[in-house]
């Protein structure tokens, strides 16, 4: 037997204390859904792992009323710090739970244990932490001082990461004042939920965070409410486009993280065997189910045979399988749906003439699963280099000069992210001064930190999460004496106005404007 | 290894270089190489080093670390009676289980060979595949800083000792400097210092002194000259100089040697050595050995553990995973 062929090593489900079936999370309790309940499974093994409720619109609106309530009638007039002490509550709480969410991710999402217990629920703790310590802070959020809260945040996310995606629209609406109703994902709803069960743990107010299930027309009636005041999304474009134009005309404030075909270049200085880990990182991670994956690999043409052949061989040590097993780097594919379209799209590819490779591993029989896949003779004007795969399969393309890597790169609707190669610095910021692209990496892919803002160009969507940027998005300019032109009706007769006062009845006074 | 092969070991570097082995020749080569994101090694190193290694994998690991043990005294006060001590425990590292696979080889100064020689007995390997095998430091180890005709004395009086195998120190001095050169001729003069009068040939292991070298780049190019040199193994550290063997380290050594077989099909040891301590990590380095240049490499002749404290951590384990239980200190023998 070789070596190579680990000992199962799975991670103990014990750890979770699910319930058979999970209601709404509205106003601080579960209640039951009024729509028909769905399933939620496991993609690894297709077996149900809890019935999850349905909201139909008026769930959302009794969600959209408990936020409302909670915002005017208690959020909105807590101090910031006590605000960041109840974040700060959460992030400790992720922290303590965290093999927990970790286990359930895995289970949920299809995703393997070491990404969700290294990368997801960690990231996690660390998004609540950082706006944690923001809520106090807001003077220097960049909108000068005094800046006001929006109101209620309606937030749609998606399934790849869907915890981490969470963190990054509670931890900034929360500690900016605002309060939310949330929908996870029709098909990975479950870490979510038990996220409500650390906003019950953590004595939140009721109302603060509202946590509502169900498939897209939930999230339509959602984002639709008239109540609503922000709209936060992160999914496909298609679904980004309809989501700005059902919101045009309205006020509601909109950010939107959207899809994305990031090029990775790879020039012929790079350090070579980290830039084979960053490739495999870039496309590889998460199943590919990452909106700024790095999807399409440039690389310089004097050195592509060397870096295929260095890829297969590394992507011949991947192992695929049950995504629990701790030694697991490539899990399930999250639906269905989602493998027929990576099948769909790959096997456009091969019709149109690119060189398909796919890594040799044993497919389990049960679950979804797609084995790690790169396709060579790749031109930009195949649809493998131009559509979202959204999955383990990677397009390489290659360039002679710089300024042909740029133009390449930036040859996309979308502009999320892309990748840099290179032992020479000068090189990287020059490049990467030029590259029209949210996040730019340098010698790695796929690195998150809070700190720093993440969103897109073009069709990969508006506004920006993480950082300051995160913050403001959750924040509108602060009136500030003198400049009101809206008399607040509860405003003390003082003539000075205090931040505390401004920001206390701001929705009467949108009211009182109209 | 004899001297033809020698010989051809030699031409090969030359043509790969393209002309003699001087400083300027052997900096272009040197140069050429794709350098190392320091961040992106640790990074991978730190992610080989989570596989979890459990059951009936972990035991096959415990045992393929015993027998790539090189079981290790240098200290100055090192006594043949203190080299009887090591090699007995070389022989039976675990008297409670007949089962327990042998170390490697001893690994001694070369003033202390003759003893190791001597308390081996029928046990050494003297060339032949089966036994223990006894390696000397030699070289002025651990600094180097002697003449060549020091060296190569030190080095044919280990071999002549009956040392099967020679762990020497490269002129850290030379190669920081740019001196690439000297360093490469000092390789290979002691590389013929290793030739026994019957014309086989002990093995080289060349010390790079990683801790000293300070950059992932410059361990890159001490391990391409090295092996360009005719170096059998190379090994990180003399286990004198802190940092001494690191995870990454090791991983951007086995890239070298994973790139040289590439080139020229020719396959080099690789020896970590000082500071590893536990079986945990020792699991680390093979997992990073096999995912990184194959398991192939898991055999004494391709990789070692530079040792000592190392041995008694992972007869404990063993123990552990023989009886169900965890002994203690008093259940392993101090050497």
């Amino acid at each position: 037997m070789s070596f190579l062929e680990y000992a199962p090593a799975p991670e103990s489900q014990a750890i979770l204390n699910l319930r058979s079936d999970y209601g709404l999370f509205i106003d601080g309790e579960f209640t039951a859904g009024r729509g028909a309940p769905f399933q939620t499974i496991s993609p690894a093994t297709e077996k149900q792992i809890a019935m999850i409720s349905n909201a139909n619109e008026a769930d959302v609106d009794a969600a959209v009323a408990a936020a409302r309530r909670a915002y005017d009638g208690s959020w909105s007039r807590l101090s910031g710090s006590d605000r960041g002490k109840y974040l700060f509550r959460i992030a400790r709480l992720v922290q303590e739970r965290a093999r927990e969410l970790a286990v359930a991710e895995s289970l949920d999402n299809g995703k393997p244990i070491k990404e969700s217990r290294d990368v997801d629920v960690p990231l996690v703790a660390a998004w609540f932490f950082y706006y944690a310590g923001w809520a106090d802070k807001l003077d220097h959020a960049g909108l000068g001082p005094g800046p006001a809260s929006l109101g209620v945040a309606a937030q749609v996310i998606p399934w790849n990461f869907p915890l981490l995606m969470l963190a990054w629209k509670i931890a900034p609406a929360l500690a900016a004042g605002n309060t939310v109703v949330l929908k996870p994902a029709e098909t990975t709803p479950l870490t979510a939920l038990l996220f409500a069960e650390i906003v019950q743990q953590a004595d939140l107010p009721p109302g603060v965070v509202n946590i509502i299930t169900g498939a897209g027309d939930t999230g339509q009636a959602l984002v639709n409410h008239p109540d609503v005041n922000k709209v936060a999304f992160t999914g496909s474009t298609s679904v980004g486009r309809a989501i700005a134009r059902s919101v045009a005309g309205t006020d509601k404030k909109v950010t939107l993280e959207l899809g994305g075909k990031a090029a990775n270049i790879v020039f012929d200085d790079a350090p070579i065997d980290q830039a084979i880990e960053g490739i495999v990182n870039g496309i590889f991670f998460n199943q590919g189910h990452v909106c700024c994956a790095g999807s399409r690999l440039l690389v310089q043409e004097s050195i592509h045979d060397d870096v295929v052949d260095r890829l297969k061989e590394r992507l011949s040590t991947l192992r695929l399988g049950d995504p629990l097993d701790k030694n697991t780097d490539i899990g399930a594919i999250n639906s269905a749906e989602q493998l027929a379209r990576i099948r769909e799209l790959s096997d456009i590819g091969e019709n149109e003439g690119a060189e398909r490779w796919t890594a040799e591993c044993a497919i389990p029989e049960d679950g979804f699963w797609f084995a790690p896949t790169i396709f060579t003779n790749v031109s930009t004007s195949h649809r493998i280099a131009r559509d979202e795969i959204f999955g383990p399969v990677l397009s390489v393309l290659t360039f002679r000069t710089p300024a042909e890597a740029i133009a390449k790169a930036n040859n996309t609707p979308y502009g999320l992210s892309a990748g840099i190669w290179s032992d020479k610095g000068s090189r990287i910021l020059a490049v990467a001064d030029k590259l029209r692209a949210g996040v730019i990496w340098a010698n790695t892919f796929n690195r998150f930190d809070p700190a720093s803002p993440f969103g897109g160009y073009k069709e990969s969507g508006y506004g920006r999460e993480g950082g300051r940027q995160g913050l403001a998005a959750y924040l509108k300019p602060g009136n500030r004496p003198g400049q009101r032109s809206v008399a607040a009706p509860a405003a003390k007769p003082q003539a000075s106005v205090t931040r505390a006062q401004s920001k206390s009845k701001p929705v009467a006074r949108k009211k009182a404007a109209k | 290894m004899t001297i033809s092969t020698q010989l051809a070991t030699r031409e090969r570097t030359l043509s790969l270089l393209g002309g003699e082995a001087t400083d300027a020749n052997l900096r272009r080569y040197l140069h050429g190489i794709p350098g190392i994101d320091a961040v992106g090694l640790e990074q991978r190193a730190a992610a080989l080093g989570t596989r979890s290694i459990k059951t009936t994998s972990k035991a096959r690991a415990i045992d393929t670390i015993i027998g790539l043990i090189d079981l290790t005294t240098l200290e100055g006060a090192d006594t043949p009676g203190k080299v009887r001590s090591l090699v007995a425990k070389a022989l039976t590292p675990d008297p409670g289980d007949p089962e327990c696979p042998r170390v490697a080889a001893v690994c001694v100064y070369g003033d202390m060979v003759p003893y190791a020689v001597a308390a081996l007995g029928a046990a050494h390997s003297a060339g032949t595949d089966e036994g223990v095998n006894v390696a000397a430091v030699a070289t002025a180890f651990p600094s180097g800083r002697a003449s060549l005709a020091v060296k190569l004395a030190d080095t044919a009086d280990a071999v002549a000792a009956g040392a099967d195998e020679i762990d020497m120190v490269i002129d850290r001095g030379a190669f920081l400097s740019g001196r690439y050169g000297q360093v490469f001729d000092e390789i290979v003069a002691v590389k013929s210092a290793c030739v026994r009068p019957d014309g086989s040939v002990a093995h080289l292991k060349v010390i790079l002194e990683t801790g000293e070298l300070n950059t992932y780049d410059n361990v890159r190019r001490a391990s391409w000259l090295a092996i360009l040199a005719g170096g059998d193994f190379i090994k990180t550290s003399t286990g004198k100089v802190s940092p001494a063997a690191t995870l990454p380290v090791t991983l951007s050594m086995l890239e070298v040697v994973r790139d040289w077989h590439r080139l020229t099909g020719e396959k080099i040891g690789v020896k970590p050595a000082g500071g590893i301590r536990t079986s945990k990590d020792a699991i680390k380095y093979l997992v990073t050995v096999a995912e990184t240049v194959g398991e192939e490499w898991l055999v004494p002749s391709l990789f070692r553990f530079g040792a000592s404290s190392l041995l008694n951590d992972v007869l404990l384990q063993r123990q552990k995973l023989t009886t169900g239980r965890y002994s203690g200190p008093d259940y392993v023998t101090i050497d």
